[in-house]
């Protein structure tokens, strides 16, 4: 078969990966559901975020089984986006900074209580 | 064509970690095609979900950049997608059957290109079919929520009397985004199921828009479409609805 690439994987690998996606989506949903604050949340959810990530993009979209050629196609050109992030948070520092520098905050008793 | 089933991932993968290295080498310095044995059209498709990576990325780091620099509130999204069930106040519970029935569907999506390796049609079909209606079902239960934050909570991609106005903006334009990824993925879903339904698939019968062709990888490249859809709600789940 000239067609295919890589080898397929068995169907009880595909079932596994889900089994093990809706316990990782399910451990996402309760740090929201009981309210983990703090560092440790923002921890746990990437962490969580990027189990998730990684079991799609390596077995469900089956990059383990392709050419490392095709593999660093992918893999490397999101990475430039880091650059991006760094640079989003630094700028929204700054932005930040210099508002509440420069403008007085906004009236904190807007009926925004009320609304909920 | 399909393997036994494999021990662990380790074992299932064609190659041993020096021996991919080299064949990364002889692939990037022979004078041909890069990416040997894969399918133009698979290839194709990654270089597009690569453009919508930098597109979402582009759009969550805007988002993180609005919400960093706001001296305005920004609402709990806990709070704000709460919905009371039998008079419990349950967070994000419209969230959390959405991430359910997508999570779900990718489950459902890898199963059709599985059963169409094997040339298996009638269950390739059916799980195709699954596959479409979860992600319909996505798209209405999307609407339900944009309707419920519009009508009742009053906020838009304009204004938001709760908070920081930049948080509908960047609701809108992610979320809307990625239904609108969804949709289009409904419709190529369909349109799959119905090639392989009619046996085109088989019979390599030509398309009807290019003319090409194809066979089961097809499935398969519809299914990367469809993961990069599962795979971009893990991030907006998790960066915008969680954190």
């Amino acid at each position: 078969m000239s067609h295919e690439s890589g080898q397929q994987p068995a169907i009880a690998t595909y079932v596994k990966v889900w089994g093990l996606l809706f316990i990782l989506a399910g451990c996402s949903y309760s740090v929201g559901f009981f309210g983990v604050q703090g560092p440790l949340r923002s921890i746990l959810l990437v962490v969580l975020m990027l189990l998730q990530a990684g079991l799609i993009v390596s077995l469900l979209m089956h990059l383990v089984w392709e050419r490392l050629a095709l593999v660093f196609a992918i893999i490397l050109p999101p990475t430039l986006l880091f650059t991006l992030i760094a640079i989003g948070a630094l700028d929204g520092f700054s932005t930040l900074f210099t508002r509440n520098a420069d403008f007085a905050p906004p009236a904190t008793a807007t009926p925004a209580a009320e609304h909920r | 064509m399909t393997q036994p089933a494999p021990t662990s991932s380790a074992s299932a993968t064609a190659v041993t970690a020096p021996q991919s290295l080299q064949s990364l080498l002889a692939d990037v310095s022979s004078d041909q095609r890069l990416f040997k044995n894969v399918p133009w059209a698979k290839v194709m498709m990654w270089v597009f979900l690569l453009g919508d990576v930098f597109v979402f990325g582009s759009f969550l780091v805007g988002y993180m950049n609005v919400r960093l620099s706001t001296q305005a509130p920004w609402p709990h999204p806990t709070e704000l997608f709460a919905v009371n069930v039998a008079g419990h106040s349950i967070p994000l519970f419209l969230v959390a059957i959405m991430t359910l029935v997508l999570t779900s569907s990718c489950g459902t999506m890898s199963l059709a290109v599985g059963y169409g390796y094997q040339r298996d049609r009638r269950r390739a079909l059916l799980w195709l079919l699954i596959t479409a209606l979860m992600g319909a079902s996505f798209v209405g239960m999307q609407a339900i929520e944009w309707t419920h934050l519009i009508v009742h909570e009053h906020v838009l991609p304009w204004g938001n009397p709760i908070g920081a106005s930049q948080f509908g903006a960047s609701f809108f334009l992610i979320t809307g985004f990625h239904g609108t990824h969804v949709t289009i993925g409904v419709i190529f879903l369909l349109i799959t199921a119905l090639k392989v339904g009619r046996g085109d698939l088989e019979n390599m019968r030509p398309g009807f828009m290019t003319g090409r062709k194809g066979g089961y990888e097809i499935v398969e490249i519809m299914s990367l479409y469809w993961h990069f859809v599962d795979l971009v709600w893990v991030f907006i789940f998790a960066v915008f609805y969680l954190w």
